[in-house]
């Protein structure tokens, strides 16, 4: 599905991802997690393209295709989602309808015709009481005047509806209280399947009590410092990220090193 | 062609006949330049009354005296006056192009795109084909029904003939000859327009369009309109077409006038796409025009609402007069400027009456390198007890070589007033585009997803089939506003 190798990535200059390695196979869930800054959000927004985010080296592959030879409409096309941590307000659009030219610009872009708007309303009305949403909510603008979790419930309503093959999570969980996060949870394990995989990106461990990981990988200074199953976001709740963290910069200190050496 | 309707041809082309308006004066024009005696001609040529002559040279004697107004946040090389040639005779349709293939295949593709019917493309370019009979045709049948409810709607040469004694009441009521450099000239030397009179308590059956006024093409570049609701009655009135209309002339100096008597109601629709230069700014229409409504009666209510996204430079300001007591004043505008253009738009609202209120909504989106200025007055006189004004003012900014400018005047002498005014100006937010694209939609329809959400409070005033239309302008003027 996802094989990302050796990726290196700097926003205004500054390098942020620094060698990562990544592969996500069919029907995996995959968490990473890491501490503030340690490039988590960068990942997700490389992955979906978005701009000011120069990948300098390295190369990402998706379903077979160089990702970034995609553009970001195009990596949707492809069924590659990102959940929003922050979902931006569009006043005056409908909800409804934007997610109806979603659908169907990703309906057409497979060569199927867009849906009729009687089977439409009849979709989004069933995926959105699966998100606790009222019905009312499809005819309120874009996020306007939303609160945080019925935002994040929002995002939750367009992946299950567009059935997307990666789902990239960009902290969903954050500012959600316990109710709201097992909406979520429950939207996110109700589309598990064998040829979909899911990418949670987590500050905390919470989430992952009602989303069971294969693989939790810690993130620390633009690399993957550690990676194991579900026992390694235990431990991180119970420890910490300090100990994974300093390891990761002893370890590119040493490489800098030796790299001067060979000089 | 059935017999009736031949009938209704030949009846519309011999009225014409009758006010000696298309053919015997065709091959006439007077030379460039403006003087007291193109200004008699003129007259004379339309067979107008001694009084409208007076009038005519009291505005042009009043012009010279005047200085074009630069106040305007828009830059135009100046205007020569002298070049003008201001009377022709009305171009017979023989002199435009022999068919579709001879017009310019540019305009033909924007019809295309705004999905206009293959009969109409010909109309409004102006192409000399029988289809034109047909929408003869369909103006006679409207006319009828007009003239059951006691409804008057003729070109204003026409009322100038008909209704003399409406026309020298109302003319330069609202907007005086000495009004404006503009308005003053156009006082001098108007060519033709629309003229309504909705009778007492009638409630217009259908909405007045110009589209369907006979005799509306050429009305030249000095158009006057004046509607007039006497008491208890409705009308709402369309101005101008999505479609970009074949033009020469590149100043428009128009103005119009509405009056509403005692528990009257004016809805005045304008949806304005006029030339606006091609995208390096070259070419385009300069769209001088005054626009006022008087509520002169009580419980009177005059509402604008215009879409503009036409002309290089547009300098425009309906305002209302709020005279009568618990009178009414409403603005609503989407002002969408692309490439070079430059548009100075607002309006004036002047509380006289008690109780009176007004609101003010105002929708600016600049793209490319164009610039967009809002510019409202809000005034409550001393007599204007508990006058409520609430402003809405919303700028968009596409791009980063654009501009948005905001000049809001407030004039309060009555201390029971209450004026709002709220004002934000947004970027079209990489973070919206993204999360758009995001979702699949390419960058264009997202833009234009945004945008027409953010003119939604201003398209829901608009009649039904003009804010469909609305949505696909505002969708091909915006073409290559995301890089």
């Amino acid at each position: 599905m996802l094989e990302i190798h050796d990726l290196h990535v700097t926003v205004d200059d500054k390098p942020i991802l620094k060698g990562l390695n990544l592969t996500i196979q069919a029907g995996e869930v995959h968490a990473i997690m890491g501490p503030n800054g340690s490039g988590k959000s960068t990942l997700s927004n490389v992955l979906a393209g978005r701009e000011d985010y120069e990948i300098t080296s390295g190369t990402i592959k998706y379903k077979g295709h160089d990702l970034a030879e995609l553009s970001i409409e195009e990596r949707a096309q492809q069924g590659l989602f990102l959940a929003f941590q922050y979902p931006v307000e569009i006043p005056g659009l409908s909800n409804i309808q934007f997610l109806k030219a979603s659908l169907n610009s990703i309906r057409e872009s497979r060569g199927e015709g867009p849906l009729d708007a009687i089977d439409f309303l009849q979709l989004t009305k069933e995926k959105i009481k699966q998100v606790h949403l009222d019905e009312s909510f499809l005819h309120r603008s874009v996020n306007t005047g939303f609160s945080g979790g019925e935002k994040k419930r929002n995002e939750i309503l367009q992946m299950l509806l567009l059935e997307p093959s990666l789902a990239i999570l960009d902290e969903t969980d954050s500012g959600l209280d316990i109710d709201a996060l097992k909406v979520v949870a429950t939207g996110i394990n109700a589309l598990r399947s064998e040829n979909r995989s899911f990418l949670l990106v987590t500050h905390y461990q919470r989430l992952l009590d009602h989303i069971e990981p294969d693989f939790v990988h810690v993130l620390a200074d633009g690399q993957i410092a550690k990676s194991g199953n579900k026992e390694l976001a235990l431990e991180l709740e119970q420890q910490g990220y300090g100990w994974i963290t300093q390891a990761a910069k002893d370890n590119s200190q040493t490489s800098t090193q030796s790299y001067s050496v060979k000089l | 062609m059935s017999s009736q309707s031949q009938q209704d041809v030949e009846e519309i082309i011999d009225r014409s006949y009758e006010f000696g308006f298309v053919t015997d004066i065709e091959s006439e024009s007077a030379p460039p330049g403006l003087n007291e005696d193109v200004i008699r001609l003129i007259s004379t040529k339309k067979n107008e009354p001694e009084f409208l002559l007076e009038w005519r040279l009291r505005a042009y004697r009043h012009w010279l005296k005047m200085r074009e107004p630069k106040w305007a946040h828009v830059h135009y090389p100046p205007v020569d006056f002298d070049a003008i040639s201001y009377y022709s005779a009305p171009k017979s349709l023989k002199d435009g192009p022999k068919s579709l293939d001879e017009v310019d295949p540019e305009l033909l593709n924007t019809y295309e795109k705004l999905g206009i019917p293959l009969h109409e493309r010909a109309r409004l370019a102006g192409v000399a084909v029988d289809a034109v009979f047909d929408s003869v045709s369909v103006a006679t049948t409207f006319k009828e029904k007009l003239s059951e409810a006691g409804v008057i709607f003729c070109p204003i040469s026409e009322a100038i003939q008909t209704h003399p004694e409406l026309v020298k009441k109302y003319l330069g009521s609202v907007v005086p000859y000495t009004d404006n450099f503009y308005a003053t000239l156009n006082s001098a030397v108007f060519s033709d327009g629309s003229f309504v009179y909705i009778p007492k308590g009638v409630r217009c059956p259908m909405e007045l369009s110009t589209y369907f006024r006979i005799n509306a093409a050429n009305t030249g570049q000095f158009e006057r309109t004046l509607i007039i609701a006497d008491e208890g009655s409705y009308v709402s009135y369309l101005e101008g077409c999505t479609a970009p209309m074949r033009d020469e002339n590149q100043l428009h100096a128009a103005v119009v006038e509405l009056v509403a008597l005692d528990n009257a109601e004016i809805k005045y629709s304008t949806v304005q796409n006029w030339y606006p230069g091609d995208e390096n700014g070259k070419g385009g229409i300069y769209n001088f025009v005054t626009k006022r409504g008087a509520c002169l009666g009580k419980h009177s209510k005059i509402s604008w609402t215009q879409v503009e996204t036409g002309s290089a430079i547009t300098w425009k300001y309906p305002s209302v007069i709020l005279r009568g007591d618990h009178s009414i004043g409403e603005f609503y505008s989407v002002a969408l400027t692309n490439n070079f253009q430059q548009a100075d738009t607002g309006t004036k609202m002047l509380h006289l009456g008690k109780n009176t209120r007004s609101t003010i909504i105002s929708k600016g989106i600049s793209a490319g390198k164009s610039q967009n200025t809002y510019r409202g007055l809000v005034r409550t006189g001393a007599g204007a007890e508990n006058a409520r004004n609430f402003t809405q003012c919303d700028s968009l900014l596409i791009g980063d070589r654009c501009g948005a400018h905001t000049f809001p005047y407030i004039e309060s002498r009555q201390p029971s007033a209450v004026i709002e005014h709220e004002a934000t100006t947004s970027r079209i937010a990489e973070d919206q585009l993204f999360l758009c694209q995001q979702r699949g939609i390419d960058a264009e329809k997202a833009v234009s997803m945004i945008v027409n959400g953010f003119c939604k409070e201003v398209f829901n005033q608009l009649p039904m089939e003009f804010a469909v239309e609305a949505h696909k302008l505002l969708e091909v003027s915006l073409e290559n506003a995301v890089g």
